[in-house]
């Protein structure tokens, strides 16, 4: 099963026979601008027969490219330098176009991230999959029943309706369920999963990995899994590699290497992570310093050395070998025995700041009063879809209020109708302080516009790729704060400095920065106004694990610092967790639940909150039994009868009382609510007996 | 990095205006490394030549040219390439030669001026079209359309036979011709522009609108004008020589390419096929110079 056990690397390959895959010191190189650029170094694993094999790793660790090279994928300037690939004791690296052909067509199958790029636009879905079988020897009419029973196969409810659909008119789950039903058509000895689930919502990724589970025991496949998201792996393979910067560097089964990590970079990774009871006001999260080495950069020594803080002369000297930390991992550490105790990079105490720190923690305690108020807030775009309906809350001063739900939830939609960016139907009220806003920004006084500031998702979009970062923070500073000369350059220091960016970076274009680095730009710009309210719209899902604890802890630091107000959106349970003092779950552009943060985890649920926290895959080793949604979310333009959540409601009431009326929001606590028709003492005795609390399972990673 | 280090920084917030002079210094700016791959494109070198050439020629014409293009020499009308009229002569016994490399300027003074001008109206129109939208689009939408289906030769007759032809005239019709092109393509530029969240983040701080369309929105669609420019360009020369050849352009003795063409193409049945061939040649030298260049700069955006 396992490859490498020992510190020799020149190990004996294992008979070809049991391995689905044997990768041994494989190098990839891009050739860019006439330089070759080194993008794997080294990398050898073998997936054992049946076994399920994770690579994890950032952005730009090259997990991607291996699976490419792996089937000769690579783009035209792209290729294997060195090493040795054999997918079921065949060498896809020496073969012929018609050899590597057939390989691909029977022995290997992918499935990648985005669902509704890997489809046909133009066939139907029937027919896409059915010539996978028509390739494989059968006659149409046969292989039409084959695509139909494969279809059956990942749980598609209605496979006859779904293959005469086309690929648009699927939602990202069932043509992702789609796409593997035509990758298991052909009985495949490999199949490679490239983030197979990170285009897809909480409660559809759950579903997609237990099809994923339930499938590669039934088909006997090999597994090649590969994700950013360390609980996905952890929930999905049996053995997992790390990658970083090209090279693996720590290797063993999933559940030893997240549980017990042997490398300094698996153990930043995984601190990075904000765990069950870690909350902004009690530590920070650590951070993993400095960047990642740009692609082809020459390192001698250790390639995580620069950014370690056990890293010693020798580390920097010659590269560590793999040493064996069981008989079954290696790490590449010099320190491996030290590495859980690698000091932390950021002390996780609270930057205090004397008096006002008691702001903060009074929202958590419910004293704030409300700075924003929403009242019968609906919004229906054209075509009569309601991304809103009555939403009524309130944001108290020093606050973080999370919102929480999926894609089409109205997350978004909240935002910019608070900002003023988004006009909400008529009859909706928002207030600051009490007065009415108007709906459009541009008719707001400078006053509320300096008051109400957002840090947006993406920072690509967020940030005129064609300004400099001074002139990008610079210019609220004069809009917004009213300053100009002297006092905006003493101002623009200080926010950047806050923001822990440098005076290098001022003449810098966003395009010249990196990801996290942008998005403190972007942050830098929300408050240079000196804004009471911040809206954080899914600030890191654009970022890599170790770059969003920074923001995290940057963004839980300002907070205190500049007494600021937060609406963070986020789908990420954990984040919503680490950083909320209250919590609202929205479906479908209503209210489900809403109370304070441990309040809210502790239960009891709301069905769809417990479905969310049960679809959240956990790194600790517990697997929680969990409730599943099946089924789509409903479209908000034709939005089902009764309580919107019928539809999908694992605890629906038999009475049909669900399907006709829509519950009221009935109080638990003293403000915890939650839409239900079932009674909360009784919710609370089923959420009990079922299952483990899910409040037991706060982790999650990845975004 | 150290050509962005040294950039001059931006004045945050002070003048604005759709000044292309800016608008080119942004282009400039923002890609010291697609200005490189651009110079180092052959058929860019090759078109910028040609177009240096013409260039020289429309400056310095008069001193490269062998004869006096106004010197009638009726003795020698009607002259065959030869050693001493390498591209013959014309009915008149004028140098063609001569004539061909003086008639370079005017072509090359209407030609960028009114793509300038066409761009430039065209680039406010589309900018607005596209920002602000909604009633004003649609009804500089229908107006624009109308424009554009009228034959654009008919205008420019209506216009220069009110008018009268000069070169300032020319200049103003076919910039005013192309304005509507120039505004359609500016305003699709802007609308892939609009859903990105940093015009919302514009908003929040209470940007005007015109702050909005030169500062933050123009920037970003030059690249799309400045491919734009280049193919008007082309076909600015294309209609400055037809209109000349109809005659609405510029009046005889002046040398000029397409008036020359349209004085001498009868002698084509005598078989004087020099008077014609060689300011056709000159026309279709420009143009595909322009086209080139166009080419290579479209490749490097893309790239």
């Amino acid at each position: 099963m396992s490859s490498l056990t020992s510190a020799d690397a020149s190990s004996p390959p294992s008979p070809p026979s049991e391995l689905a895959l044997s990768v041994s010191h494989m190098d990839v190189t891009y050739r860019v601008r006439g330089q070759d650029r080194l993008a794997l170094r080294d990398v050898s694993f073998d997936i054992g027969r049946g076994e399920s094999y994770g690579l994890v790793g950032e952005s730009g660790s090259g997990k991607s490219t291996a699976a490419l090279a792996l089937v000769r994928y690579l783009p035209r300037n792209g290729r294997v330098s060195a090493g040795s690939v054999s997918i079921n004791g065949l060498d896809p690296l020496s073969m012929g176009p018609a050899a590597l052909r057939d390989l691909r067509a029977r022995t290997v199958s992918m499935v990648y991230q985005e669902p509704g790029r890997a489809l046909n636009p133009s066939l139907r879905v029937g027919r896409q999959i059915a010539e996978v079988f028509e390739i494989g020897g059968q006659s149409s009419g046969d292989a039409m029943a084959s695509a139909e029973d494969m279809l059956r196969k990942v749980q598609i409810s209605d496979p006859g309706r779904v293959m005469r659909r086309y690929p648009h008119e699927l939602s990202g789950g069932m043509a992702q369920r789609a796409l593997i039903a035509m990758a298991l058509a052909v009985s495949p000895s490999l199949l490679i999963l490239d983030e197979p689930t990170t285009a897809l919502d909480a409660t559809v990724e759950a579903e997609v990995l237990d099809l994923v589970a339930a499938l590669r025991l039934e088909f006997q496949t090999s597994v090649l899994f590969i994700s950013h998201n360390l609980a996905v792996i952890a929930k999905m393979c049996d053995r997992v590699g790390v990658l970083y910067a090209g090279e693996l560097v720590e290797e063993g089964p999933a559940w030893e290497v997240f549980g017990q990590p042997r490398h300094p970079y698996t153990v930043g990774l995984l601190r990075c992570i904000p765990r069950r009871g870690q909350r902004k006001d009690s530590d920070r999260l650590d951070t993993i310093p400095g960047f990642l080495p740009s692609p082809g950069h020459a390192i001698t020594g250790c390639v995580f050395a620069p950014r370690c803080a056990l890293a010693a002369d020798r580390c920097r000297a010659s590269a560590p070998p793999f040493f064996a930390v069981s008989d079954v991992r290696t790490s590449r550490c010099y320190f491996h025995e030290k590495a859980p105790d690698l000091p932390r990079a950021t002390p996780a105490s609270i930057p205090s700041s004397g008096a006002d720190g008691a702001d903060g923690a009074g929202g958590a305690n419910g004293a704030g009063g409300a700075l924003v108020k929403v009242e019968e807030l609906s919004k229906t775009f054209s075509g009569g879809v309601r991304a809103l309906a009555d939403v009524d809350l309130s944001i108290r001063r020093g606050e973080t209020l999370g919102l929480v739900g999926e894609s089409g939830s109205g997350k978004t939609t909240l935002a910019r109708v608070l900002l003023g960016l988004t006009a909400p139907d008529h009859g909706s009220v928002v207030t600051l302080h009490g007065t009415p806003l108007s709906p459009d920004a541009r008719r707001r006084p400078r006053s509320v516009l300096r008051a109400l500031q957002i840090v947006f998702q993406n920072p690509d979009s967020a940030l005129n790729r064609r300004h400099s970062v001074r002139a990008l923070i610079s210019r609220p500073l004069s809009r917004l704060a009213g300053l100009s000369g002297q006092a905006l350059r003493d101002r623009l220091a200080e926010l950047i400095s806050s923001v822990r960016l440098e005076d290098r970076h001022l003449p810098l274009r966003p395009s010249q920065l990196s990801g996290g680095l942008k998005q403190r730009v972007a942050i830098a710009r929300a408050f240079a106004g000196g804004p009471e309210v911040v809206v954080c719209d899914e600030p890191t899902s654009a970022l890599d694990v170790s770059v969003q604890a920074a923001i995290l802890n940057l963004l839980a630091d300002l907070q205190i610092r500049e007494q600021a107000t937060y609406l963070f959106i986020s789908h990420d349970l954990g984040l919503v967790r680490y950083l909320s003092d209250r919590i609202v779950v929205l479906y479908l552009g209503r209210v489900m639940e809403v109370g304070p943060s441990e309040t809210v985890f502790a239960g009891p649920h709301h069905p769809y909150t417990e479905a969310l926290f049960s679809a959240v895959p956990s790194l600790d080793g517990q697997r929680p039994s969990r409730i599943r949604l099946t089924g789509e979310i409903p479209s908000a333009a034709n939005p089902p009868s009764g309580c919107v959540f019928h539809t999908r409601c694992p605890r629906r009431l038999p009475t049909g009382v669900c399907e006709s009326t829509e519950p009221p929001l009935l109080e638990d606590e003293p403000g915890h609510l939650i839409r239900c028709h079932i009674p909360l003492s009784e919710l609370r005795t089923i959420q009990r007996t079922e299952s483990a609390p899910p409040a037991q399972e706060g982790y999650s990673a990845g975004g | 990095m150290t050509d962005i280090a040294a950039d001059p920084l931006e004045p945050s917030g002070t003048t604005l205006g759709p000044g292309s002079a800016e608008a080119v210094a942004a282009a400039a700016r923002a890609t010291p490394a697609q200005w490189r791959l651009l110079l180092r494109k052959p058929t860019f070198g090759v078109g910028a030549a040609i177009i240096l050439f013409w260039v020289v020629c429309a400056i310095f014409g008069h001193q490269i040219a062998p004869y006096n293009p106004l010197a009638q020499q009726l003795l020698s009308a009607n002259v065959g390439p030869s050693g001493a009229h390498w591209f013959g002569t014309d009915p008149l016994g004028r140098d063609v030669l001569s004539r061909v490399i003086v008639g370079a300027r005017d072509i090359l003074i209407i030609t960028p001026l009114a793509t300038i001008l066409g761009t430039v109206l065209g680039t406010a129109l589309g900018l607005a079209m596209g920002y602000v939208g909604g009633a004003f689009d649609l009804v500089a939408g229908r107006i624009v359309e109308a424009v554009l289906a009228l034959p654009s030769f008919i205008i420019a007759f209506l216009f220069l036979v009110a008018v009268g032809p000069s070169t300032g005239s020319l200049i103003v019709v076919i910039g005013f011709v192309f304005t509507p092109l120039i505004a359609r393509t500016v305003r699709a530029a802007v609308l892939t522009e609009r859903h990105l969240d940093y015009l919302s983040a514009a908003r929040l701080l209470g940007e005007s609108p015109a702050r909005v369309m030169f500062r933050e929105i123009l920037p970003n669609v030059l690249p799309a004008i400045l491919v734009e420019f280049t193919v008007r360009l082309g076909y600015a020369v294309f209609t400055v020589a037809t209109l000349s050849f109809l005659g609405f352009g510029v009046q005889p003795p002046t040398p000029d390419w397409g008036a020359d063409i349209a004085a001498d193409y009868i002698g084509l049945v005598s078989g004087y096929w020099w008077q014609t061939l060689f300011p056709a040649l000159a026309i279709a030298s420009l143009v595909i110079a322009v086209n080139l260049i166009t080419d290579s700069i479209e490749q490097v955006l893309a790239a």
